[in-house]
């Protein structure tokens, strides 16, 4: 290793770890030792509960339903930011961030007057008979709303830097513009897309403020699982708020790990060719 | 024989049947899914007339909110600006074992629900926590207060601005800083004639999109703060309760406040990524933890 | 396939147009564009392959107008600059790619074969299954090469072939293409800013400067007979003497060159270093050694004329003399052209 020659590592140091430690390190720590102490036994019937069960259940497949819809609609949303130029594309650009840029209590409160059953979206729907705001739809829509910049925001750069040599080394070799997208273009965006997915995937598990007011908050049917522990919270149940909010802090650590492991998969022929 | 033909041939996705469809379902979905609920805000904050307006928003309890959401950013924006350049420094200008771990930690707020993090907070201050007895008898109260709400927010926004630092010093490398040092300049004075001048945008860039997250904050504080009206409400917390009390055009008066906030946050955020910044780490940032520490060029 | 332009055109905003080129490349011709970066000579290769709309004019494979027959119909094989081989495509995937999106269908058996074979022929046989990240520079030229001609094109067009290899592996490649080249006979035109490149390979060279062909020749016509200073510039290192034309006869410091043909007025002589001999007494241009370079088989001498213009020219290591003696240049081969 070479020699250290610039100064300030004790103290850039010394701060980082005194702040992650406070900040970050510590809460996490005393939430797993509090769901910990909780017994093997206990902890198991308060996450297996049926009323938790459904949570996971309603919270884990609208954010896949969130998360399909977002791959297909970030992907477009991408390709047409970079491929295709239009009025007011870079007002568009801008646009993909608010999601991220929106307090979530707001976008909830937002949404749920667009999709309640007088609302603008919410009176036609629901004479298509559509319900929204209230139900299992209304929790993908909150979903998708936070979720949106990901794969757009992942997928995006990687477009741009695409060597458009490849696109043409497909049509010189006869290629029909959906065997170069099928067989060059969409592997090639596969990890950025993959990064997106699951960026997206883990936000809408973990999303609170924009669901809790367009879902209804039904037990068993309408109830995500971070409402389940804020819930208990408020019920003065703490060792069950734990272990629920143990269970996805787990759940985020598994992403987290499945977002690299799939990224370096995805990576391992990216040595420019 | 002359021909004449006009542009480019056709590349992927030109055909121009396709590029028309697919741009105006793009276009039609971004006018439902983005700016609509953004028209609504708007529409519902004047529901009742701009007089309602003006009253919701002189209303004393909203001020109050107002005022604590302001007081919390400015002490959270600060620190963790501080910590994001002190972290981005020791983890892009020096070698030290555990660098993977230390970034893999600073980005961990990424992936954890605000719920959970809340929930997490109430294990160390609250009374069923780790420090609540100790806090209650030297009568310090952190939680259901503004320390709570503080140190909430700067959990969920601890990567902010280092994460837009790391790829950035990373990339400009260290040969500044050593070159400054060499000739004789301190730590402090190489940081802020050298270094500080190359980072500034990004810098910026991580405070603004940091403080719009601190103001925006909603289900850690709302964990932490115990929603006591007039006292511990910020301005999130002020809308959830206006809203539940059917007062929705008081309510989306307060939510227009933070729509203008998230409007200007992307106004800034587009000027300084014409300065360049948040331009280099846009893919890495968004990637997952360990991604801030840049590929190895083949 | 015998391939015509036809006064092709292409504007650019900024450069790389190309204004009016005329050529024709007999089937079975290896053919150099030669040229400085901007010239227009890649341009003109896109065009030919349908990568860019030519503005105006027209090309023909053979009797037929390709001018407005799409790329992918086109029939030519593109290698191109940096290979753009498919990154996540092993090597056999990237030469198999263009059979099997072909509308003739074919067997994977007879793919699979037909990738077998290519890769014989391009020397790679057993580097079937890895990706082009895992191969050197060379050797994914030599793809690039193999998957280009798995789709029998009518044309094999080369954008800077060996431009990003060392210069060794580029000398071995050459020769080989060439090889290559006279095994199957296909019409092939390459693009190259590398003088020595083009003159080792191709049957024609084909010199352009600012979208313009300025010479088109056998190696041995365009180096020995440079239509221009451009083209003798271009070519290699030359000497530059600013003359006097009267009469069919340059003067450069009332020493006398042959110019017939050349209009009266200011021009200029070229000629190579190598054409350059020293003489201490006698005739010649009058001149002062300034710097004595010594090089493992020469010795470069850097001398001014009496009017004050710079001469640079070889010499055999034994060379006697030294810096600030004095003489008299003599000039062989020298080419007298008007002033531009």
């Amino acid at each position: 290793m070479r020699r250290r020659v610039l100064p300030g590592l004790p103290l850039a140091l010394g701060i980082t770890l005194v702040y992650v430690a406070i900040i970050v390190v510590l809460p996490l720590a005393a939430l797993v030792f509090k769901a910990a102490s909780l017994g093997p036994a206990d902890y198991w019937r308060i996450i297996s509960s049926d009323r938790a069960f459904a949570s996971y259940r309603v919270t884990v497949l609208c954010a896949l339903a969130a998360t399909v819809f977002n791959l297909l609609f970030g992907m477009a949303l991408a390709w047409v930011l970079v491929r295709y130029r239009f009025p007011g594309r870079r007002l568009v650009d801008a646009l993909v961030d608010l999601p991220f840029a929106l307090p979530t209590a707001v976008a909830g409160i937002a949404l749920t007057t667009l999709f309640a059953t007088n609302g603008w979206f919410g009176a036609p729907l629901s004479l298509l008979g559509i319900k929204v705001a209230y139900t299992p739809l209304g929790i993908i829509v909150a979903m998708s709303f936070t979720s949106i910049p990901f794969i757009v925001r992942t997928v995006q750069p990687v477009l741009e830097e695409l060597d458009p040599a490849l696109e043409e080394a497909g049509q010189t070799l006869g290629a029909s513009d959906l065997s170069i997208f099928v067989g060059v273009i969409l592997p090639l965006l596969t990890p950025a897309l993959l990064a997106g997915v699951s960026l997206s995937f883990a936000r809408s598990l973990g999303e609170f403020g924009a669901i809790i007011f367009i879902a209804g908050n039904q037990p068993f049917s309408t109830e995500i699982t971070a409402l389940l522990a804020f819930i208990r919270l408020e019920e003065y149940d703490y060792p069950a708020s734990a272990a629920i909010a143990s269970v996805m802090l787990l759940t985020a650590f598994v992403m987290l790990a499945i977002t690299n492991l799939m990224q370096a998969r995805a990576l391992r022929y990216t040595v420019r060719g | 024989m002359v021909h004449a033909r006009k542009g480019k041939p056709p590349r992927v996705g030109d055909n121009i049947v396709f590029r028309r469809s697919l741009l105006g379902i793009v276009l039609v979905l971004v006018a439902l899914m983005i700016v609509a609920p953004l028209v609504v805000i708007a529409v519902e904050a004047f529901s009742r007339g701009a007089v309602y307006f003006a009253e919701s928003i002189a209303d004393p309890d909203t001020r109050h909110a107002i005022l604590l959401t302001v007081i919390t950013a400015l002490i959270a924006v600060p620190i963790n600006t501080a910590f994001g350049v002190a972290a981005a420094w020791a983890i892009t200008k020096h070698d030290f074992r555990g660098k993977r771990l230390l970034t893999v930690i600073i980005e961990l707020p990424f992936s954890v629900s605000p719920i959970v993090a809340g929930v997490a907070y109430l294990f160390v201050y609250g009374l069923q926590g780790l420090f609540g007895p100790v806090l209650q008898s030297m009568e310090i109260k952190i939680l259901f207060a503004l320390p709570g709400i503080v140190l909430a927010s700067m959990f969920v926004t601890a990567p902010f601005v280092a994460r837009e630092l790391i790829p950035l010093m990373q990339a400009q490398g260290r040969d500044l800083e050593e070159a400054a040092t060499s000739l004789g300049a301190s730590g402090w004075r190489t940081f802020f004639s050298v270094t500080l001048p190359n980072i500034k945008w990004a810098l910026l860039y991580g405070v603004v999109l940091c403080n719009s997250r601190v103001m925006g904050e909603f289900g850690a504080v709302s964990v932490v703060s115990g929603n006591i009206r007039g006292q511990t409400n910020t301005l999130p917390l002020h809308i959830e309760l206006l809203y539940h009390d059917y007062n929705a055009a008081g309510s989306f008066a307060a939510a227009s406040i933070l729509a203008c906030l998230a409007i200007v946050t992307l106004v800034v955020k587009v000027a300084l990524e014409r300065q360049g910044a948040g331009r280099v780490q846009r893919p890495a940032a968004l990637a997952g933890a360990d991604s801030i520490i840049p590929e190895t060029k083949p | 396939m015998k391939i015509r332009l036809d006064n092709v055109v292409k504007e650019f905003e900024t450069f790389r147009a190309v204004h009016g080129v005329s050529l024709d490349i007999e089937s079975g011709e290896l053919v150099a564009l030669l040229g400085p970066s901007g010239s227009g000579k890649t341009t003109i290769l896109r065009m030919v392959a349908g990568l860019e709309y030519a503005d105006a004019g027209a090309i023909y494979f053979g009797d037929e107008n390709a001018t407005d027959i799409p790329v992918r119909e086109r029939g030519v094989g593109f290698v191109f600059q940096h290979y753009a081989l498919f990154p996540h495509m092993t090597v056999g995937e990237n030469i198999a790619f263009g059979m099997k999106v072909s509308k003739v269908k074919r067997s994977p058996q007879a793919i699979a074969e037909r990738v077998k074979e290519l890769l014989d022929l391009v020397q790679l046989s057993g580097l079937k299954d890895r990706f082009p990240g895992q191969i050197s520079g060379g050797q994914r030229q030599r793809v690039a090469l193999a998957r280009a001609l798995a789709v029998d094109p009518r044309v094999l067009l080369l954008d800077e072939p060996f431009g990003a290899l060392d210069a060794n592996v580029r000398r071995d490649l050459r020769r080989w293409l060439r090889k290559i080249h006279d095994e199957l006979g296909i019409t092939t035109l390459f693009v190259t800013h590398d003088q020595e490149e083009a003159l080792d390979l191709a049957d024609r060279v084909v010199i352009l400067n600012k979208g313009k062909i300025v010479q088109e020749g056998t190696p041995e016509a365009v180096c020995r007979n440079p239509a221009d200073a451009f083209v003798m510039n271009f070519l290699g290192d030359a000497n530059k003497l600013d003359a006097d034309i009267r009469g069919g006869k340059a003067y450069v410091d009332a020493v006398a060159f042959d110019a017939e043909g050349v209009p009266d007025g200011s021009g200029q002589i070229l000629f190579r270093p190598a054409d350059v001999s020293w003489r201490e007494q006698g005739q010649g241009i009058a001149a002062k050694i300034l710097r004595v370079i010594d090089r493992p088989d020469s010795r470069r001498v850097l001398a001014m004329t009496g009017s004050g213009q710079a001469v640079e020219f070889d010499t055999a290591p034994e060379f006697p003399y030294r810096k600030g003696e004095e003489g008299f240049i003599n000039i062989r081969r020298p080419r007298v052209y008007a002033a531009a």
